[in-house]
Order: C-alpha cells, then structure tokens, then sequence
C-alpha cells in the first residue's frame, strides 16, 4: 500500500493508503475530518469540495494516493479557534444554508472563487457555484452569504 | 471503489512500459471523467497510469503564429492564461465554461481531446480552429484524429503530448449548456485563419464533432452573419435524446453558428 504524505489543515501527516481510496475517504474515514461531507459521490454536487494546493477540487474525484506532497485544506481548516472565517460567518448572517449538508462544500467553493474575486457581482457568484448543488435550493441567501463573505475576505487581507 | 493498480509514470518511456505490461492499463490524466465512470463500473482496468508526474506535459507556450499547449494543462490554467486571452480569446472562453470551477481545476486538455465525449467541448475548439495534436510519436491533424463516439486515431498506448492551436485572424465559440450536466447539448465554434474558414459543431452529432461545410462555404465568400442566415442544417446525422431531438439541434447548429460569427466579428482586434 502507498504511503503518502501531506499537510492539512496546516498539519503534517502521513498516512497508508489503498491505490482505490478516494481523497474523500482518507479525509472523512481514515483522518476522521467529517466536515467534508458525500453528497452524490458522481462529482456532480460538490458537497466534498476541498481546497488541494489551493485549488477547489472535488475530492469524491481525486484518489488519495495523488495527494502525495499536497497542503490540503478542509472545512475545519477555516475557522480560527472559536473566530468563524469571514466566509462561515457571512453564511451565518444571511442564512446561507437551509437542511446545511451542502454547506461545507459551499463554503469551500466560495472562499476559493473570493480569493480571486474581491469583489464579485452576483451572476459571477452564480456561475462559481456551478459545481455546487443545494438539494434545498436554498441558493438566494447562499449568493448573498457569498457576495459579503468576498467583501470581509477582500477587507480582511488589506 | 473497485480494484486497480496505481502507479505514477516518471516519463513517457516509463508510462509505455508500465501500461505494456499490465493486463488492462488505462492512462489517468485529471481522471474528471475515469473516475466517475469507475465508480458506475463502465470501465475495469486492472492498472491506472498517472501522467501528472511527467515533467513538460503540462504548460503553456505562446509562439507567433500559434500557442502550443501541453497535455496536462488544467482547463483553468488555460482559462487564465493571458497568452491564450490575447491571442485566442475564444479558447479561453470556452476552457472556462467547462464543466464547473472544481472540474476545470483537475481536468485535462489531452484528457478531455483523448476521450473525444460527443458533448465534450474541447474537441470543437480541435477541429474548429484547425489544431494539431502531437503525440510521443507523430503529429496529428484535427480533421484526420476523431473518430466517432468516444474515439480517436490514437494507436494502443499513444500519448497526447501537447497539442498546437494556429492563431486565427478571429474566432467566435458558444455553447448551449446542458442546464444540469453543462456538458454541451450544443457547441459551435467557428475561426477564420491560416486553414480559411472552420465551422465544428460539438454535443449535436451522432459520430461526434464534426465540420459543416455548407456553413464553411457560405462564410468563405463573407464572414458575416447574414451570409450564413438561410442555411438550413439537416437533421439525419442529429443525436437526439430527452433533453433535446434531433430536428431541435439542428436548428441549434443554425442558431449558435450565426451568433459564434457576430462574437468572432466583435472580437477582430484580438
């Protein structure tokens, strides 16, 4: 079995895994990370979207093994101690979320389009959320949640 | 997950030799497309070969009459290159419009080009601009590498290596998204070059994408809008399923032709 290494959420580790095992399976049942959650597992929904080397990916569509050497970041990497990321807390202020299953995924697609895109119109927020289903459609509030939470990011760095 | 053996290639040598020698190897590029269809079992190879270790397979190089990019370049990475903004600005486009964000940030241009799906859109972006793919033994020109559904001219174990776009004179590319998939229920890219006049439609036909001729023909004469307006596209050679019939994409072949015309005339002083 491969071994592999890598860093998530700014911590290093290591871990065997099986050349089947998806990216999702090591982070929810090997690193007990279950923030990420499966939606569809047919790369459609994007509820397991994580951030590899600073990209969104969909890690029910990655294997493990191709994760060797990569900074992983989760749902649980965003927060700071009890301080929200201003992503997590412009969902909580607009409701961005309705049952929350999609939510992490949410949050995760979004901080990875903000970082590029301070200041976002709300069809461009739209169309970054393509990869992303809320099986609630509870999309409204989330572009809104969406459209601050880019703002607080954009103010955060400056 | 079913079983398979994976390994990540150090070269191309080594990718031949690995996929030689295993029962039933398959080449792993972004794996948006292997990997889901592993998981519905439509695909059981007994060995996934990693190409993303591959030193020069991925990368974008801008020459003067043409921009030449590697196989493993991610779809956003082509999106956002200002290389391929300036001087292609239509294959920018449509490398943005794949899929979603988190799909163009693992999928592959050799990837997408070497599945050749019908509702695909790099392959469109191939044929309609007149590309040339390079393989790790020959080169291959667009209207000579499709074939059919799902199919090239790629021999066993053939490698896309990079493939080499010509720089139009102007281009024009649009899509009609399948509203769930965003696959391409319909695509039309059109370019005027050093090849004349390239009409390829994606996502319509039953053998893939494919050239219109009669729309080629019509735009030859004077690349315009109105040129190509009573050109009636026949239905015979149409896919036709429940998200769309085959008379309805024809007339889509019409409809996004003439607008691909008027954006690549919005877009003359790229």
């Amino acid at each position: 079995m491969p071994r592999i290494a890598f860093t998530v959420n700014g911590k290093a580790g290591t871990a065997e895994v099986p050349d089947n095992q998806l990216l999702s399976s090591l982070l929810r049942d090997t690193l007990r990370l279950t923030g990420t959650h499966i939606g569809c597992d047919t790369s459609q929904c994007g509820a397991c979207t994580v951030h590899v080397d600073g990209r969104s990916v969909k890690s029910c569509t990655m294997l493990a093994v191709q994760a060797d050497g990569a900074e992983i970041t989760t749902i649980e990497g965003l927060a700071n101690g009890d301080t929200l990321h201003p992503m997590q807390a412009a969902f909580r202020t607009h409701h961005g979320l309705q049952c929350g299953f999609c939510t992490p995924g949410m949050v995760m697609a979004a901080v990875a389009f903000a970082e590029k895109n301070p200041s976002p119109t709300e069809d461009e927020v739209r169309r970054s959320l393509e990869g992303n289903l809320c099986r609630c459609t509870g999309y409204q509030n989330i572009v809104d949640a969406v459209i601050t939470g880019a703002k607080a990011m954009a103010s955060a760095r400056s | 997950m079913q079983d398979f053996k994976y390994s990540r290639a150090k070269s191309l040598a080594d990718a031949q030799s690995t996929l030689k020698g295993a029962a039933e190897g398959k080449y792993l590029a972004g794996g948006q497309t292997l990997l889901p269809v592993l998981k519905q079992r439509l695909a059981s190879p007994s060995d996934l070969i990693d190409l993303a270790g591959i030193a020069d397979l991925a990368g974008i190089k801008a020459g003067a009459q043409s921009i030449t990019i590697g196989a493993m370049t991610r779809h956003a990475d082509v999106a956002a290159s200002a290389d391929v903004r300036r001087l292609i600005p239509a294959l920018a486009e449509l490398a943005g419009g794949i899929g979603d964000p988190h799909v163009r940030n693992r999928g592959t241009l050799g990837g997408s080009v070497a599945n050749n799906d019908p509702a695909a859109d790099y392959p469109a972006a191939v044929l309609g601009l007149g590309a040339t793919v390079k393989t790790d033994r020959r080169s291959i020109a667009a209207d000579n590498f499709f074939d059919g559904l799902f199919t090239t001219k790629l021999a066993e174990g053939e490698i896309i290596t990079a493939i080499e776009f010509p720089r139009p004179n102007r281009a024009g590319y649009v899509k009609f998204p399948h509203p769930a998939s965003r696959y391409c229920l319909v695509a039309v890219m059109v370019s005027e070059g050093p090849q004349g006049v390239r009409v390829a439609v994606t996502g319509a036909g039953q053998q893939g994408v494919f050239r219109v001729s009669a729309i080629e023909a019509a735009l030859a004469k004077s690349f315009t809008v109105k040129a190509i307006e009573g050109i009636k596209i026949a239905d015979g050679d149409m896919m036709s399923d429940m998200h769309a019939g085959a008379e309805y994409r024809a007339h889509l072949v019409g409809v996004l032709a003439r607008r691909a015309v008027a954006k690549a005339l919005a877009g003359t002083s790229n």
